[in-house]
């Protein structure tokens, strides 16, 4: 059994008593200890910041160009705190509840806990830093409810949150780097983790202007690389997004916990042709008001996929709303999983529409007609024809959920006001990660995990705008203090020597990967591999999963493996800029990465958050959580002949009891 | 569709650089950077080196993507980014030219993939607040009223992708610079630094090699956020403030 150090004594003092008694680093000897912090999104760019604030000296990586690009740009919706401004009954205690319900009962509750308490702590810094969030006439903030939870504390910045927070975070770690606290690496690319002694100890880079391999030593090395979604090939993930640095780890022993609780998002624009290497993420809000359906019946479907019929032709009666059939009590708004099963049951029934027959509609005529008609009352139009309701309806969506509009029309070249818009579910979020405990230290001793790469606080499920709050929690107010505990047994540890065995060995190992993989020079190129295995992935360790597709999938990814060492072309050399290659070192990881995920699906004999097993539904089709002999975090030590060891930590519920999800 | 690429091949910074011709078949559901992604696929199934370019998340929203298409920065379509221009507003037999962003501040690295790395060390000579985290106070202690807290997100809305600079006759980096001085200085917090940020940010731009403003107003033109010239105007106040005590 695996030890999470959780502190003892009741849940809301654990944090607080634990901090005021742990190990403490005197300001004269943080200036002589070195931190590496590998990426500089939401989680490494806070982290790296604080950190440099408290007088650590730091080196940051990213392999982008600027810190301010990271993946945490993208994020849309908002972030979540219990700041209770809204007055309507939230607190830390029931935003953690409805964290670990969310989660589906898989995330530690101390964890859970001590990030809605310091949630709080992190709108107060972003307004500090500067970050607009939206206000209200009076002049303070507003907040708004999200991913169906019932009280208002999500903070948002129109429809750009993660840009705002990270560049907030940016402009303070930007402004460390100026005082000469934070030696920054951009386009830098961690390939190794170096182990001295037991111990994290540094890293080494990849120069990805040069191609040149640097070695970089620190007391402790702290990974903040963000999640692995892109194992899918296919997802709402940036396209770098990768799982390298997380997996350099496992490879040097880390364990990978919950690798296969994977979030998939309900309202994605579906993929229109194989050209496509990425899918954009359509915000949860719109299903506040938009009713999703398909025809019921197949002849439609069909005649809708071959172009004969239009959407519009398809009279009321003949539309299986089945959100809304299946689920009175929640409808539209059911949890992002159960929202992407029923929309791929549908599909695979035969009533999907677009002519890849993988899309469901999101229909906003409903709500454009009800707005209409209150908007032409509160202006006191008396008998409004029809065309007057349906102008004044789609003022008040357009104020609503304009630029997301807008955006669908970009891309796909249709008027969601005239036509309902097209949605199929996609990759979104990875709730597994590297295993840390309380502190958020692996059990390397001296390597920690932030943010999405970390698996901490989220189950087997994500609530909608958590994952921003997460990644600010563990780098603004976690990490600031328990590295001390780690860091204080090593004020009188001299700096390390990047000429040390330890240093020679872990470079030449990088060097002999690349160069293995630089000359196979065979036929095929490195994204043709990702595209294979993403397809692997997506039919058999997708949305809806079972022992013989996960038997499948593992035996497919393994010869897939084979024959990528065996044929993959990558063009151009290894001491340039070699976007190619760059590909290759990526795509060598998720081969890897993506057999665990299907032998951890393979274990996990229920059905729980993300994960659904065809094995265990009930028989209306919902999934079937199996407590007593699966609530435990499944941590997996990776091992080269492919008996991968499983390691479990306890998941205790001493404050909340489990129940089953029921959305009907 | 059939399209001829003209695409800038350059394979280092020293490498004078040059253009070269491809032949690409695409459809009008791409998006541009996909018609690339075709091409590349099809170089590197002849065994040749792809086109190197720059992109994240293609959503239009991490400035990391950019390319002067046909002569303008992120192509003919306002408002847009090029990862989110898509083939549709091109028609088949098109001859489309690609080449860098390029500004004296901003070396091309290989053949599209530009060095943007003066952007960054702009923001590090002052555009932040200075505050370390722990140290603030309740977020409602300071009210802000609505329509500045909206400006500051209009100007908060750049993406750092150097169009303006690529725009610019004279390479200026006057609308990114404005943006985020406009966007802490209409803020209270932002407020208490704006002399010693402006002037701080002014003369790394100076050092970096950007250019002078000319007021022509390409840069506004090109951005892809429509990040205004109100903001230089500001910026020029705050810095005369700032200049003259
Ligand atoms: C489209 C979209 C919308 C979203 N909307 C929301 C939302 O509204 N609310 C919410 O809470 N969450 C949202 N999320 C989720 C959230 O954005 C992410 O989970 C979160 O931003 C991850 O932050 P991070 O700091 O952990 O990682 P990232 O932002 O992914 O940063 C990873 C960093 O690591 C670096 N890196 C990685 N590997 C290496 C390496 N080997 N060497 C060097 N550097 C490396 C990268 O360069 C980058 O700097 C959304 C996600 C998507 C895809
Ligand atoms: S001001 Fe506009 S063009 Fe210039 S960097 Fe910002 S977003 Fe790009
Ligand atoms: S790729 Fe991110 S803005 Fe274009």
């Amino acid at each position: 059994m695996l030890n999470g150090k959780i502190p003892q004594g009741p849940l809301s003092n654990k944090w607080t008593d634990y901090r005021s008694k742990m190990n403490l680093v005197a300001p004269n000897n943080k200036r002589k200890l070195e931190i590496i912090v590998v990426g500089t999104g939401l989680a490494g760019a806070s982290a790296a910041a604080s950190l440099a604030e408290l007088g650590y000296k730091v080196k940051a990586f990213t392999y982008h160009d600027s810190p301010r690009r990271a993946h945490s740009i993208a994020a849309q919706g908002g972030i979540n705190a219990a700041k209770n401004y809204a007055n309507d009954g939230d607190s830390t205690y029931r935003l953690f509840y409805d964290t670990i319900k969310g989660g589906d009962y898989r995330a530690r509750e101390a964890n859970v806990y001590r990030l809605a308490e310091v949630s709080a702590d992190i709108i107060d810094q972003a307004v500090a830093q500067g970050v607009p969030f939206a206000r209200e006439y009076g002049g303070l903030l507003d907040n708004r409810s999200f991913g169906g939870v019932q009280v208002s504390r999500t903070f948002y910045a129109r429809g750009q949150t993660g840009q705002q927070l990270l560049i907030g975070a940016y402009s303070s770690l930007s402004r460390q780097i100026s005082l000469g606290q934070v030696e920054m690496y951009n386009r830098h690319e961690m390939l190794e983790l170096v182990i001295v002694g037991g111990k994290a100890r540094g890293i080494i880079a990849r120069n990805l202007l040069t191609g040149k391999l640097e070695r970089f030593a620190a007391h402790a090395v702290v990974l903040a690389t963000g999640g692995y979604g892109n194992v899918f090939y296919l997802s709402t993930n940036a396209m770098y997004c990768n799982a390298t640095a997380a997996w350099k780890a496992v490879k040097k022993g880390a364990f990978m916990a919950n690798p296969c609780f994977v979030q998939i998002h309900p309202t994605c624009i579906p993929v229109s042709g194989d050209y496509q290497s990425k899918l954009t993420l359509m915000s949860e809000s719109l299903r506040n008001d938009g009713r999703v359906w398909v025809p019921k019946h197949k002849e439609d479907a069909q005649a809708i996929r071959e172009g004969r019929k239009s959407p519009l032709d398809i009279p009321e009666v003949d539309r299986d709303y089945f959100l809304e059939r299946r689920y009175p009590a929640f409808g539209n708004l059911v949890p992002r999983d159960v929202a992407s099963r029923a929309a791929k049951v549908a599909c695979d029934e035969g009533n999907g529409v677009s002519p890849t027959g993988l899309a469901v509609y999101l229909d906003f005529a409903s709500a454009i007609e009800r707005y209409g008609r209150s908007k032409a009352i509160s202006t006191g139009l008396a008998n409004p024809d029809k065309q007057t309701i349906i102008r004044l309806g789609e003022e008040v969506v357009s104020e609503k959920y304009g630029n997301l509009f807008e955006m669908y029309e970009k891309i796909t070249g249709e008027d969601p006001y005239k036509v309902p818009m097209k949605i199929y579910p996609a990759i979104h979020y990875t709730m597994g990660g590297l295993w840390v405990d309380y502190n958020l230290e692996s059990n390397i001793p001296g390597l920690f995990v932030l943010g999405e790469a970390n698996f901490s606080d989220h189950g087997a499920n994500r609530l909608g705008a958590s994952a921003l709050m997460q990644g600010l929690a563990d780098g603004y107010f976690v990490i600031t203090y328990t590295i001390g505990q780690f860091l204080s047994n090593d004020i009188r540890t001299p700096k390390f020597d990047t000429n040390s065995p330890e240093f020679e060995q872990a470079e030449k190992e990088v060097s002999d990967r690349i160069h293995r993989l630089m000359s196979v020079q065979g036929n095929q190129s490195v994204e043709s591999f990702h595209r294979r295995l993403g397809r692997i992935m997506w039919d058999r360790v997708g949305m809806s999963r079972n022992e013989e597709g996960l038997k499948m999938a593992i035996e497919e990814i393994r010869k897939l493996r084979e024959e990528f060492y065996r044929d993959v072309f990558i063009p151009g050399k290894a001491d340039e800029y070699n976007y190619e290659l760059e590909k290759a070192t990526k795509v060598a990881d998720f081969l890897e990465l993506g057999e665990l995920l299907a032998v951890d699906a393979l274990h996990r004999n229920e059905s729980c958050g993300g994960h659904f097993r065809e094995e265990y539904q009930s028989p209306e089709g919902e999934a079937l959580r199996n407590d007593a002999n699966f609530a435990y975090v499944a941590a997996w030590e990776w091992k080269e002949n492919g008996e991968h060891k499983l390691h479990k930590e306890e998941l205790r519920f001493e404050n909340i009891e489990l129940k089953t999800r029921s959305y009907k | 569709m059939n399209l001829t690429l003209k695409v800038w091949r350059q394979n280092n910074p020293k490498d004078k650089g040059r253009f070269e011709i491809y032949k690409v078949v695409a459809n009008e559901h791409m998006s541009f950077l996909e018609m690339l992604d075709v091409l590349n696929e099809q170089l590197v199934s002849q065994k040749k080196e792809p086109v190197s370019f720059e992109h994240d998340c293609r959503e239009g929203i991490c400035g990391t993507c950019s390319l002067v298409i046909n002569g303008r920065p992120h192509g003919l379509l306002q408002g847009t980014t090029t990862c989110q221009l898509h083939m549709r507003f091109f028609k088949d037999g098109d001859t489309i030219v690609i080449e860098p962003f390029r500004a004296r501040a901003f070396p091309v690295i290989k053949d599209l993939v530009i060095d943007r790395s003066a952007l960054d060390r702009v923001i590090q000579a002052g555009g932040y607040i200075s505050v370390n985290a722990g140290n603030a106070q309740d977020a409602n202690a300071i009210p802000v009223n609505k329509d500045i807290a909206s400006m500051a997100f209009d100007s908060a809305a750049c993406i750092g992708c150097g169009a303006c600079v690529a725009a610019c006759p004279n390479g200026s980096a006057m609308l990114f610079t404005s943006a985020k001085i406009s966007h802490l200085g209409l803020l209270p917090q932002g407020k208490v630094e704006n002399k010693s940020r402006t002037l701080k940010m002014v003369m790394q731009m100076d050092k970096e090699g950007f250019g002078a403003c000319s007021n022509i107003g390409a840069c506004e033109v090109e951005c892809p956020k429509g990040i205004s010239l109100t903001n230089i105007a500001r910026m020029n106040r705050y810095y005369f403030g700032a200049s003259l005590g």
